[in-house]
């Protein structure tokens, strides 16, 4: 058995979107605020995925307030609870570190693909935020509940 | 004393921790590792089990060292190597036995021994850490040299132990209390915090360490 592939090809996460360089994402991230946690969402387009396995990063840049910022998220970490893809950008290399120095009008990308539909993940396998999983729970325990009452459940019409 | 586990180095990765912390590990292939040989005081004066790891083809094998499998009921191994046990720990192994991974767990420290990658004839500054002298305001032809050795008429003679330029690395090299971060049995795999002595494919040997300040 070839352990090198076992271990440092594997990529443990299977639950994100296939995005890739061009496309405009909304990234999931967990922050930690002293003791609270709490997901910031961080839009903005994918400009390079590098490295792989376990190691592998992708850069989402962003204009905010006119001031051009990027961010490296690794793909692995579990602080990225959950990617969507707002939008596939038409672009002809891997790297769009030529995004750095456009501005404005300039800056946008061509889109040809308008119906996103096989680029998303179903919600069921995308990591559930702390809060989500525990009104998932809460949801799936009032419906138990609801079908061994015999009354009905009030959610009927 | 405790078992030292003949493990295969290989190589180094990160893996993330639950609450996000990317941790460096190293990931070595541990064991599983089959007692050849037990060493009893009344025979041979000390307590040890002979352990082997890695396959080896029989026809690869020297007749000798075939013989010696063939008394243990054992397929021949590339690594035989000696871990001192106490005469009470011996009474649990037997001849024939597997060690795996599982004697670690998870959180656990070790210690890591393994011969350290070789750099051959290295100068002062790689082998002791010299300092590089200037390379402008007129130094000439001296940017890594070591400098004065010694004295002139006293005392005459350059002491014992000073640090010059000379062979690096592949020696035996230990490591001391390492986290073991986690531990794989299906796959038999062993993830080290850090680094950990030698090259990849390098042998080293895994024991629970002897440094632990808990």
């Amino acid at each position: 058995m070839n352990h090198m592939d076992a271990v440092f090809r594997e990529a443990p996460r299977r639950d994100l979107p296939p995005f890739r360089s061009g496309d405009t994402v909304r990234v999931h991230v967990r922050i930690r605020e002293g003791d609270k946690e709490r997901i910031q969402v961080f839009e903005g387009v994918v400009i390079s995925r590098r490295g792989g396995g376990r190691s592998a990063t992708f850069t989402v840049r962003k204009v905010s307030y006119g001031v051009g910022v990027e961010r490296v998220f690794p793909v692995e970490s579990p602080t990225v609870t959950r990617i969507e893809i707002k939008q596939r950008g038409h672009v002809r290399r891997a790297r769009l570190y030529y995004l750095r120095e456009l501005k404005g009008k300039k800056a946008r990308l061509r889109t040809k693909i308008r119906d996103l539909s096989a680029l998303i993940v179903p919600d069921e396998a995308a990591p559930g935020t702390a809060d989500e999983a525990v009104a998932l729970e809460e949801a799936r325990a009032a419906a138990e509940a609801a079908t061994d009452a015999p009354a009905e459940s009030p959610e009927k019409p | 004393m405790a078992i030292q586990l003949l493990c295969r180095k290989l190589g180094t990765t990160q893996i993330f921790a639950e609450n996000g912390d990317c941790i460096p590990v190293t990931v070595l292939v541990a064991g599983p590792n089959t007692v050849v040989q037990t060493k009893t005081v009344d025979k041979d004066g000390y307590t040890a089990l002979q352990l082997s790891f890695g396959e080896r083809k029989p026809s690869r094998t020297a007749r000798p060292l075939a013989g010696h499998f063939r008394k243990a009921n054992v397929a021949p191994s590339y690594h035989l190597r000696e871990s001192r046990i106490t005469p009470e720990e011996a009474q649990a192994h037997a001849v024939g036995q597997q060690i795996t991974v599982d004697i670690f767990e998870k959180g656990q420290r070790v210690d890591v021994i393994g011969t350290s990658k070789g750099r051959g004839t290295a100068g002062v500054v790689k082998r002791h850490g010299f300092a590089v002298k200037r390379k402008t305001h007129g130094t000439h032809e001296a940017f890594r040299h070591g400098g004065a050795i010694g004295a002139g008429s006293y005392p005459g003679r350059v002491f014992k132990g000073m640090s010059m330029a000379g062979r690096l690395g592949n020696r035996r090299v230990t490591s001391l209390n390492l986290e073991v971060v986690e531990v794989d049995p299906e796959r038999s795999l062993l993830f080290i915090r850090g680094a950990v002595p030698g090259h990849r494919n390098g042998v080293v040997c895994v024991r629970p360490t002897v440094r632990s300040r808990a």
